[in-house]
């Protein structure tokens, strides 16, 4: 594997600090996102990674306030972006943020485009609201829009409805609305997970020849580890509404230290080892998130845990010496030392 | 589309031959005598001879295919006739289906009391569309919130108390006590200058409302859940992720989706409403087409009640098909062919 170059000292696009979101249901509270923190730089791909319900997706959306409130709500935190906190923007002034500074792309291009206007409706909405062009203009930009992100004849696809197209298609359909207004920042759901296998690496393929010409930050939610060691700078693993680990794509693959992560590698079949007897799979539940977590939600399901870990809930820390100019962190949520076999002396 | 809607109409012609062979047959079946009204005084001889001129001594099928004959084939020709004033055939022998209770041919009977039906029924279902689709969707929108709680309960109540009693009570408070509005509706009135336009809208006030708000009460529950169902489509979040505001996420994106089923209901219950305001007219003595479907079916006047019914099975019929080809132009995802 070739060394990505990290960038460890260009200027943050986004950081954020302490996040944390509540649903309130009629079954009591979940706590869906218990305090999330982390940054991006300019140019950078950050790989998010985490089973359903670890609370990936609700955290992306939160940065945007695109939850639903009610029933959810965003108790603390602070996302910055662009020298302002998002979190205190009124709708108005966020409206313009959302597809005008920072692109979404969803799971589910079947269900993301509305199935009675055209494509070129759905496109030319946000190049009209954000940039002010004119119906001409926008249709024109629409186009080549659809062109950049591979659709052939785009000209005449406008007028097409979302049925006319094929998965991939629709989802390069997503990705050129989440690009229309040049966005700094593409927040992408999980963009490959409802897509076969040759359509999600046609996907990755056209996703890596944008990032080389737009130079785009990126933040790329998945549960594929496959998906995020192809495309990804960096990586933080989520579990239970929070970033138990966080490491650059080399360093988490070669030397996992959340028990967790370590476990999620396992369970990955290898193309070059024998062919194992069925699948591995992590046993247990994930957490219920019923309360804000006090011991480590992993803990119930992790084969180190001892007394520690369901008395306290480990913070994350940096176990290489923290940031440096040729040095990702490496931070971990945990009390046990997989390398050495122990618990950490520290804290 | 088109050859869509030519072979469903061709569809219907089988489908309303069979709804016409019952409703004949049903009719024809009840222990009906056109002559029981008559004063007693008449003789039993004269009786048999009245019902014998009425063609009651031909068999039943022989009767079933002069009534088709005459209501498909000779009332048409009448009508294309007097719309473009020329002479098909030999008119003066052509049969026409009259009423035994008065003899007037029936699709007169009906021609004339049409108007006042469908200014109640057309105006009322109008009112109805016009405070649903708002309700449904604020109720949506705001679910679980006071207006929605409210909406809910005025509407099952809408939905639950009959309109023969809502009209009553509107009577009552409205004409007995407030003495505001008139109980009965003057079809003789004629709208000629400010004055007599506000009288024809005093009295249709309370039969619009009794059944646009019966109506309203069933199409908000449809809007309502409708919006419902598209509000927490991921084509939402997409829009609201591409910075649009609130009005245009709602009223264009949600709002288009969730018409769909909603229209087609609204298509559906038209003739249904038609139906439905033959209680409504007899209340209001409105003498529209229901008043004469009510005095027909007292006084044993089949040949009304058959036509009349037919009438209703048609726009049934129609109905459907408008719904369904709606259903297509707002649908882009439904193909005829």
């Amino acid at each position: 594997m070739t060394m990505r170059s990290v960038s460890t000292t260009g200027p943050k696009i986004l950081e954020v600090t302490d996040l944390k979101t509540v649903f309130g249901t009629r079954d009591g509270a979940v706590h869906a996102v218990n305090g999330v923190s982390f940054h991006l730089r300019e140019g950078e791909l950050l790989g998010i990674v985490g089973e359903s319900g670890s609370g990936k997706s609700v955290t992306m959306m939160s940065l945007l306030k695109l939850v639903p409130m009610p029933p959810a709500e965003i108790t603390s935190g602070r996302v910055m972006f662009s020298a302002r906190d998002l979190l205190s923007l009124s709708p108005g002034e966020i409206r313009k943020v959302r597809g005008g500074e920072i692109g979404f792309i969803f799971q589910d291009p079947m269900t993301s485009l509305n199935p009675v206007f055209t494509v070129g409706f759905q496109l030319m909405e946000p190049l009209r609201k954000h940039m002010g062009l004119s119906k001409a203009e926008a249709r024109e930009k629409a186009a080549s829009l659809l062109a950049l992100v591979g659709i052939p004849s785009p000209a005449d696809r406008l007028d097409d409805f979302p049925h006319q197209f094929s998965g991939g298609m629709r989802q390069r359909v997503m990705i050129a609305i989440a690009l229309a207004c040049d966005p700094k920042l593409l927040i992408a759901d999980e963009p490959t997970t409802a897509l076969d296998v040759t359509i999600q690496a046609q996907i990755l393929e056209l996703v890596r020849g944008l990032r080389r010409e737009l130079g785009m930050s990126m933040i790329w939610i998945t549960h594929d580890l496959g998906v995020v060691a192809g495309i990804a700078d960096r990586v933080a693993v989520m579990y239970g509404g929070l970033i138990v680990e966080h490491a650059a794509v080399e360093d988490l693959y070669a030397s996992p230290k959340h028990p967790y992560t370590h476990a999620l590698l396992q369970t990955l079949p290898s193309l070059d080892s024998e062919r194992a007897e069925k699948l591995q799979s992590i046993s247990g539940q994930p957490p219920s998130l019923d309360a804000e977590p006090t011991t480590c939600p992993f803990a119930p399901r992790c084969e180190f845990a001892f007394e520690r870990c369901f008395r306290e809930n480990p913070a994350i820390r940096s176990t290489n010496g923290g940031w440096a100019e040729d040095r990702v962190s490496h931070d971990v949520a945990c009390w046990w030392d997989i390398e050495k076999g122990a618990p950490r002396d520290d804290g | 589309m088109f050859r869509y809607a030519i072979r469903r109409l061709l569809f219907a012609i089988p489908t309303l031959l069979v709804i016409s062979f019952i409703i004949f047959a049903l009719l024809d079946l009840a222990p009906s005598d056109p002559t029981a009204q008559l004063p007693l005084t008449i003789p039993e001889e004269v009786r048999e001879m009245i019902k014998l001129s009425l063609g009651l001594g031909e068999p039943f099928h022989i009767r079933y295919l002069r009534w088709l004959e005459q209501f498909l084939v000779n009332e048409p020709l009448n009508l294309i006739e007097q719309f473009w004033g020329i002479e098909i055939g030999n008119s003066e022998d052509r049969l026409r289906v009259r009423s035994w209770s008065t003899r007037a041919p029936v699709v007169d009977l009906i021609a004339a009391r049409l108007p006042q039906t469908l200014s109640v029924v057309g105006v009322s279902y109008i009112v109805a569309i016009l405070i649903a689709v708002p309700i449904g969707v604020i109720s949506a929108y705001k679910q679980y919130s006071i207006f929605d709680q409210v909406g809910t309960f005025i509407s099952m109540i809408g939905f639950s108390v009959p309109t023969f009693f809502t009209g009553t009570v509107m009577i009552v408070i409205f004409s007995v006590v407030l003495g505001w509005l008139p109980s009965i509706y003057d079809t003789t009135l004629e709208v000629r200058d400010y004055d007599s336009f506000v009288a024809q809208f005093k009295q249709m006030i309370m039969p619009v409302m009794v059944l646009g708000l019966f109506n309203a009460a069933q199409l908000s529950r449809f809007m309502r859940s409708s919006m419902l169902d598209n509000l927490n489509q991921e084509y939402v979040r997409t829009a609201r992720s591409k910075g649009m505001g609130e009005p245009v996420v709602i009223l264009i994106h949600v709002l288009r989706n969730s018409m769909i089923p909603v229209v087609t209901v609204i298509a559906l219950g038209l003739p249904t409403t038609f139906a439905g305001a033959i209680i409504t007219e007899q209340i209001f003595r409105i003498n529209g087409v229901g008043q004469l479907l009510i005095g027909a079916i007292e006084g044993a006047d089949i040949p009304t009640v058959q036509t009349v019914t037919f009438i209703f099975a048609v726009l049934i019929v129609v109905f459907n098909l408008i719904a369904d080809l709606l259903y297509g132009m707002l649908d882009p995802r439904i193909r005829y062919d």
